[in-house]
């Protein structure tokens, strides 16, 4: 008699849960036929009319039954939850090609990005950066650089002079000066800045411009220990392929000197449009420090040793970014500065 | 620097290489080669033809039907040119060639210009015959050449022969960058020495010998006198006489040529081709013009006035040196020689100058004068005063050999003896210790040799030739040694002994600090110029007496527009909003890290103070607040927040007067921000608000620091309370945060202004602010009273300040 009870109860139970359609219709059923109103309690309530030995019996049989309707009601939750997920996400899709939302973040200037490459190759070898002034005094930007009164080389330069004995130096190698004038050896340092000279703009020409002046004094220090080093300065900053050319040259304040071209490194030296089909492009001017020099700023020359060197930032800027114009440099249209 | 391959081969006979072996050497070896021209490149199958018969053209008047004697066959050309005859030689372009240019001698192309056989007006024409402009060339250089028509070639030329190679033009020209220590290498002779060390091969100089055919002493003719020996060292003087003024060979010419000089007559050539060859620059005089049979070298007086040769009038100073006769000026020394004592084809006797000028001088004085010439370009160099002697030699030796007159015996010269070499030691172990080289002394000598360094084995000293001025000491010589060995020959090696850790300034971190804080914030980065002109102290609405007008002024500018020392950051960022504005860009955030330039005193004695800059500026979104919020990013960034205050009265003129602050640092302004004043905005043609801050760095590097202490995130609950209140319209949201902050105690965690409205609901002078204040304690949780006690002491400062309280 129960057990048929319970067996209409489970199979009307089940029909129902297979007919609901949603989370809160299961719910009710659960009510319905578990919750304390419900008829299954109620047949537990109706156990007081059993015979005592039955109870147990008939109290599995309810427990079973209990168990049963409630495998298939969390089973059948499960499945609408799932269903419901998957018709939330599907509503979601988005067309992922839309339009990005970027922070508007601002942009270096190519001459710094330059900068910082070469700070980084060179704070990475063991070089300090330092700073000089840019209005110089003429000792330092030509006399103590072997570039006396007269020399041939201070016009070739086209100074801008406030007066006879103050200028705005025309190149970093005025820093050099100063720092050998510390008297603190080994050193070993670049100083970036910038320079000045009487060239009317054009897209080749600025009459401000910038410039990294390099400088190691030590003992022993040699011609080959400046191939060496600058060899792997190409390298870092145009590729671990390029090869690197030193071709002599004269510059007052270094003997011997040298310019160095590196294999061009957009054809990688077969020669093209860039390096004019030379496969070679000059980078910069270097030289072992003339005695003299060393000298002036109370270094023996009998005991130590240098090499200088000094390197365009635009021109690196405009070589590395095929900049055509170096007049793009000064006017800071956004439309350039955004591309860096 | 230009030389052509023959020019230098007729000293360096050995050489044979490619053009471009010769231009890859010698820029190795340290004689950089910018380039080079091959004369020939587009000359092809041209032979020398002879006319054998012209015939007039049945359908066209202006052109000629010739039969040409080509070696090998007689061919038919048609021409338009009619400046030849029967018999005379021409050069023959045959079908299929090519020649440089066209008979207009304007610009050559690139792949000259290929000839075929064809018809001209009905009549078959088998090749061309060609003008001196055809071969790529100008009548400058081949003066023998007509104004207009074929070049007519020698009568003695080999018919059938190949006539670029009787033009001379199966040559090269080399473009040489003369470094301005090798004065040696500004002559032909110079150029083949570095040739000759650079392919090993033997070096032939000149041998110069003058027969002096002709009667009495030149030292019985003239006489020398040097007053200024401080800018003349030497002075050479050689006569010659029976002069006869003709073209110049054609090998002389066409070596001139080839280097740009244009030929002129013998005795010019001459001149020009001792001053290529030797790097010696000469004059010549008419004898009968010399007054006194004298010259003397001195300085001119301050006003004079003198005409050159090419007929202009020059102004002259006490700082120029002239050649003058007994009477009078007759050249600007080392310059150009006077209208006065010039040759004409008349001369019969020829004074001859070679000397020696100080070359600073030389420079200063064609500067001044306004006048620099080929023979100015060389003497302000500084020449070796040995190589006058030289050159007049060389000089006297051409007009005997070209027939040009008979030179009279004897060399009249004045100066300073000629000083005695240079030695010094060789130390070839300090060589390679410098180079980082083991190159043996012998091949140290034997390198050494070959440019005709010599080498004392006994005193282990080399021997340095008069012309190598820049060789003074062991350095030089490890130059020389190294070149001519190959720079490429020198190992790489790192510095092995210097232990240095490097590395960036404190000063360059802030500043790569704020550079990063600018970008995050929209800012990108551009670089102005550091000089300007004055006229932007009264773009920017700067009184008269502003102490950012006291600049520093550059004496030599490139104009107005650059001719000062800025004092103030704000031109370079307004000028580049402007451009943006003007191409139409939108929303320009820009930001500048730059020098300023602040005299100590005027006139300038001592270096100025030159102070970073950090300057930022921007249009489109945003208002004064997105700039605040910009500099307060960076400022936080370098610990340097907590102590900031604004002034409004920053007493900026260029700033709009009520939207202005200085920024201040506990009690020391550090920069200013504000919207830029429409005045200045129409001064740069902006037309729409901009912003500005700039922040003077040495104050900021000064009180900066990336030091941070953690300090701990709080257990207990927060407690917040609203103030919302209404407030006289000129107090400042800056003076009730600060009494808030000093009633509410350390227990206020953080203010925030959440509303602020001015308008309808509020009267008139007042403004609706709204704070949110949030209290916490780190120890235990808050008790009412405490903060009720704490808000107490805050409406009482908001009473005392007129402001009520909005229920």
């Amino acid at each position: 008699m129960i057990n048929e009870q319970l067996q209409k109860i489970r199979e009307e139970a089940l029909r129902q849960i297979s007919e609901s359609e949603g989370l809160e219709r299961l719910n009710d059923i659960r009510v319905s036929f578990l919750g304390k109103k419900g008829e299954l309690t109620s047949i537990l309530k109706s156990m007081k009319d059993v015979s005592p030995q039955d109870r147990p019996k008939v109290g599995q049989m309810v427990n079973e039954t209990r168990q049963a309707i409630e495998q298939v009601l969390d089973q059948t939750k499960k499945q609408l939850e799932s269903a419901a997920r998957d018709a939330k996400l599907r509503a979601e899709v988005i067309d992922v090609t839309l339009p990005a939302k970027k922070n508007k973040v601002g942009h270096n200037h190519p001459n710094t990005i330059a900068l910082e490459e070469v700070e980084r190759i060179f704070t990475g070898m063991g070089y300090e950066v330092v700073e000089g002034p840019e209005v110089e005094k003429d000792y330092y930007n030509f006399e103590a650089l072997n570039i006396p009164a007269d020399h041939p080389a201070k016009d070739e330069q086209d100074t801008f002079y406030i007066n006879g004995d103050l200028l705005l130096r025309t190149q970093t190698s005025s820093t050099q000066v100063h720092e050998m004038e510390k008297g603190r050896i080994p050193i070993k340092m670049i100083a970036p800045g910038r320079v000045f000279r009487a060239d009317e703009v054009d897209a080749t020409h600025s009459p401000s411009f910038h410039q990294v002046e390099g400088l190691v004094i030590d003992k022993d220090i040699t011609f080959a220990d400046l191939k060496g080093t600058l060899a792997e300065f190409a390298r870092q900053l145009f590729g671990p392929e390029t090869k690197t050319k030193f071709r002599p040259h004269h510059f007052p304040f270094t003997e011997p000197s040298a310019e160095m071209d590196v294999s061009c490194f957009k054809c990688g030296g077969k020669g093209c449009r860039f390096c004019k089909g030379e496969g070679w492009i000059e980078i910069l001017g270097c030289g072992m420090v003339h005695p003299h020099v060393l000298e002036m700023s109370g270094i023996d020359p009998n005991e130590y040793t240098g090499f200088a060197f000094g390197v365009g930032l635009e021109r690196i800027a405009l070589l590395k970014y095929e900049i055509d114009d170096m007049r793009l440099l000064y006017e800071n249209d956004v439309r350039f500065l955004n591309q860096f | 620097m230009n030389s052509s391959k023959s020019w230098i081969k007729a000293y360096v006979p050995e050489l044979s290489c490619t053009d471009q072996e010769f231009f890859d050497a010698m820029t190795l070896s340290g004689t950089k080669t910018e380039g080079y021209t091959q004369l020939d490149k587009n000359l092809d199958r041209i032979v020398v033809g002879q006319i054998k018969e012209i015939a007039p053209h049945p359908d066209a008047d202006k052109l000629v039907i010739c039969q040409v004697d080509i070696g090998t066959e007689t061919i038919q050309i048609v021409t338009g040119a009619n400046n030849m005859k029967e018999g005379d030689k021409v050069p023959v372009v045959l079908d299929g060639g090519k020649v440089a240019g066209g008979h207009d001698g304007g610009p050559l192309p690139e792949d000259g210009i290929k000839i075929k056989a064809g018809k001209l007006r009905g009549v078959p024409s088998a090749g061309m015959m060609c003008s001196i402009e055809e071969l790529g060339s100008t009548k400058d250089y081949y003066p023998d050449a007509p104004e207009e028509g074929l070049y007519i070639l020698p009568a003695d030329t080999e018919v059938g022969a190949d006539a670029v190679e009787v033009l001379g033009l199966h040559d090269t020209v080399f473009e040489f960058e003369v470094t301005s220590n090798r004065v040696d290498c500004y002559s032909i002779l110079g150029i083949a020495r570095e040739a000759s060390a650079t392919f090993r091969l033997p070096f032939e100089a000149p041998k110069v010998v003058v027969k002096e055919e002709a009667d009495g002493n030149a030292a019985d003719m003239i006489e020398v006198e040097i007053k200024d020996t401080d800018l003349c060292s030497n002075y050479c003087a050689r006569v010659a006489k029976d002069i006869k003024i003709a073209p110049s060979p054609e090998w002389m010419q066409r070596r001139l040529s080839s280097v740009g000089i244009r030929p002129i007559n013998n005795l010019v050539d001459i001149t020009n081709y001792v001053m290529m060859e030797y790097g010696q620059p000469m004059h010549a005089y008419d004898m009968s013009t010399i007054a006194g049979n004298r010259i003397v070298v001195k300085r001119a007086s301050d006003g004079d006035t003198f005409i050159t040769l090419d007929g202009q009038e020059r102004k002259l100073d006490s700082e120029v040196l002239m050649i003058c006769d007994g009477e009078k000026e007759v050249g600007i020394a080392g310059i150009m020689g006077g209208e006065n004592s010039m040759i004409t084809d008349s001369v019969d006797t020829v004074l001859f100058e070679a000397a020696t000028f100080n070359g600073p001088n030389i420079r200063k004085s064609a500067k001044r004068v306004g006048l620099r010439t080929d023979a100015s370009g060389l003497f302000e160099k500084g020449l070796d005063p040995a190589n006058a002697l030289d050159a007049i030699n060389r000089a006297c030796q051409l007009v005997e050999e070209l027939g040009c007159g008979k030179v009279v015996p004897g060399v009249v010269q004045v100066g300073l003896p000629i000083k005695t070499l240079k030695r010094f030691s060789l130390e070839a172990d300090r060589i390679n210790k410098l180079l980082g080289t083991d190159i043996s002394k012998d091949e140290m000598v034997e390198i050494l040799k070959r440019e005709e360094v010599g080498y004392d084995e006994k005193a282990d000293e080399v021997i340095i030739p008069s012309f190598r001025q820049d060789l003074n000491q062991m350095c030089d010589i490890a130059e020389e040694v190294a070149r001519f060995s190959g720079y490429d020959k020198i190992p790489t090696t790192l510095p092995k002994n210097s232990a240095t850790t490097g590395g960036i300034s404190f000063k360059m971190r802030v500043e790569k600090k704020a550079r990063e804080i600018a970008q995050f914030c929209g800012f990108s980065q551009g670089y102005t110029y550091s000089f300007e002109s004055p006229k932007v102290f009264d773009k920017l609405l700067l009184p008269q007496d502003a102490p950012e007008r006291a600049a520093i002024k550059i004496s030599n500018p490139l104009g107005e527009d650059f001719s000062i020392m800025r004092t103030i950051s704000l031109n370079g960022m307004l000028t580049s909003l402007a451009t943006n504005y003007n191409r139409r860009n939108k929303d320009v955030r820009l930001y500048e890290m730059g020098n300023i330039y602040i005299p100590k005193s005027l006139p300038l004695v001592e270096l100025p103070d030159e102070r970073m800059q950090f300057t930022l500026g921007f249009y489109g979104e945003g208002d004064f607040f997105t700039m605040k919020g910009a500099v307060e990013e960076f400022l936080d960034s370098v610990n340097m927040l907590d102590k900031i205050s604004y002034d409004p009265k920053a007493g900026k003129t260029f700033l709009h007067p009520g939207r202005q602050a200085a920024i201040v640092y506990g009690d020391t302004v550090i920069g200013y921000l504000g919207e830029v004043h429409p005045a200045v905005c129409d001064n740069y043609d902006i037309g729409t608000r901009v912003y500005i801050a700039v922040l003077d760095m040495p104050y900021v590097v000064e009180n900066a620091s990336f030091d941070t202490i953690y300090t701990g995130i709080a257990k207990f609950p927060a407690v917040t309370r609203d103030i919302s209140m209404v407030v006289p319209k000129e107090v400042l949201a800056g003076d009730i945060e600060k009494m808030i902050r000093q009633r509410a105690g350390r227990k206020l965690e953080s203010l925030e202004l959440f509303d602020i409205y001015e308008g309808a609901q509020i009267k008139p002078g007042f403004k609706s602010m709204a704070y949110s204040l949030t209290f916490r304690d780190k120890e235990k949780t808050m008790e009412d009273e405490e903060i009720n006690a704490a808000m107490k002491k805050i409406l009482n400062g908001l009473q005392s300040m007129n402001i009520e309280l909005r229920s």
